[in-house]
C-alpha cells in the first residue's frame, strides 16, 4: 500500500545533491540503521548521475510502501535518454561507456533489498530500488 | 554553477583538506585540481584529507579520494585520508570500493604522525 509519493527533478550536479538529501530525509523517517541510510542515500547518488549523465536528465520518485507490518522506501528512476542496449552489461562490475568506473549500476544493486530495471534503446532507463524496514 | 571551493591549508610540509560540504562532482573535480596545484606551489610533502564530516562516499567522489593520491604520489608528496564514518566505510566495501592504494588514519592525529613517517622514511 502507498503510504506518501514525491517526485523531484534529476537534472543537474545540483539535483543530484538533492536526491541525496531527500534520500537521507526519507530513510531517516522511515526509521532506517544509520548503515541502512547510507547505503540507500549512496545508492541514489549512483542512480541520480547515471539519470543526469546517461539519461539526460529525467526524474526520481519517493515512495513509502508498507505491506502488512513491513515498511519500506522504494526510488523510481526514470529518464527518456538513450536508454541501455544490453542490460546485462550495464549490471557487470567494471562496465561503463562514460569515463567512471563502472560500479554505478552493479553496485547500487548491492546496497538495496530490491532492484528492478527497464531499458529501450531510443526510449529510456527505468530504474527502481527498494529497502525494508 | 557555483564556484564554491574546498580550502587547503598549510600546515608546514603538509596540506590539510576538511571536507563539510556536499560534495557535488564539479566540487570534487576542482579541488583535484586545486590541490595538485597547491603541492607543486608549496613544496609539500604530505597531503591530509579529513571526510569525518562526510556522510557519504560514493564511486566519483570515492575515485576522486584515488585520483588524489595518485597524483600526489607522483608528485612526491604523500596522502592519508582520515576520519571516514563507520557507515560509509561499510557501504564504500559493499559498493565494491576499496580505495585501494590509499593510506588512511582514524583521525587527524594518527594521520600527522603516519605522514611524518611517510616522509621521514623517504
Amino acid at each position: 500500500m502507498l503510504i506518501k509519493a514525491e517526485t523531484l527533478p534529476v537534472r543537474t550536479n545540483d539535483d543530484v545533491v538533492h536526491v541525496r538529501r531527500a534520500t537521507r530525509n526519507w530513510s531517516v523517517e522511515l526509521g532506517f540503521s544509520l548503515v541502512d541510510v547510507t547505503k540507500m542515500v549512496t545508492a541514489a547518488s549512483e542512480l541520480a548521475r547515471n539519470t543526469v549523465i546517461y539519461g539526460g536528465g529525467g526524474t526520481v520518485r519517493f515512495e513509502k510502501v508498507e505491506e502488512g507490518h513491513r515498511r519500506a522506501l522504494r526510488l523510481i528512476f526514470e529518464d527518456q535518454g538513450p536508454g541501455i542496449p544490453d542490460i546485462g552489461q550495464a549490471l557487470k562490475d567494471g562496465f561503463t561507456t562514460g569515463n567512471g568506473l563502472g560500479l554505478g549500476l552493479s553496485g547500487a544493486k548491492r546496497l538495496v533489498n530490491d532492484f528492478d530495471i527497464w531499458s529501450e534503446p531510443g526510449r529510456g532507463t527505468r530504474v527502481s530500488i527498494g529497502r525494508w524496514k | 554553477m557555483s564556484t564554491e571551493r574546498i580550502p587547503i591549508l598549510r600546515m608546514g610540509s603538509v596540506l590539510l583538506v576538511t571536507i563539510q560540504v556536499d560534495m557535488h562532482d564539479q566540487l570534487a573535480l576542482r579541488l583535484q585540481e586545486d590541490l595538485t596545484n597547491k603541492i607543486v606551489a608549496t613544496s609539500a610533502r604530505g597531503v591530509l584529507i579529513d571526510i569525518s564530516a562526510l556522510d557519504m562516499v560514493d564511486s566519483f567522489i570515492g575515485r576522486m579520494l584515488g585520483n588524489i593520491a595518485a597524483m600526489s604520489r607522483i608528485l612526491d608528496a604523500a596522502t592519508v585520508l582520515v576520519g571516514m564514518q563507520p557507515a560509509v566505510a561499510i557501504t564504500l566495501v559493499e559498493l565494491g570500493m576499496t580505495l585501494n592504494g590509499i593510506r588512511t588514519a582514524l583521525d587527524v592525529e594518527t594521520g600527522m604522525e603516519l605522514l611524518h613517517e611517510l616522509s621521514c622514511s623517504q
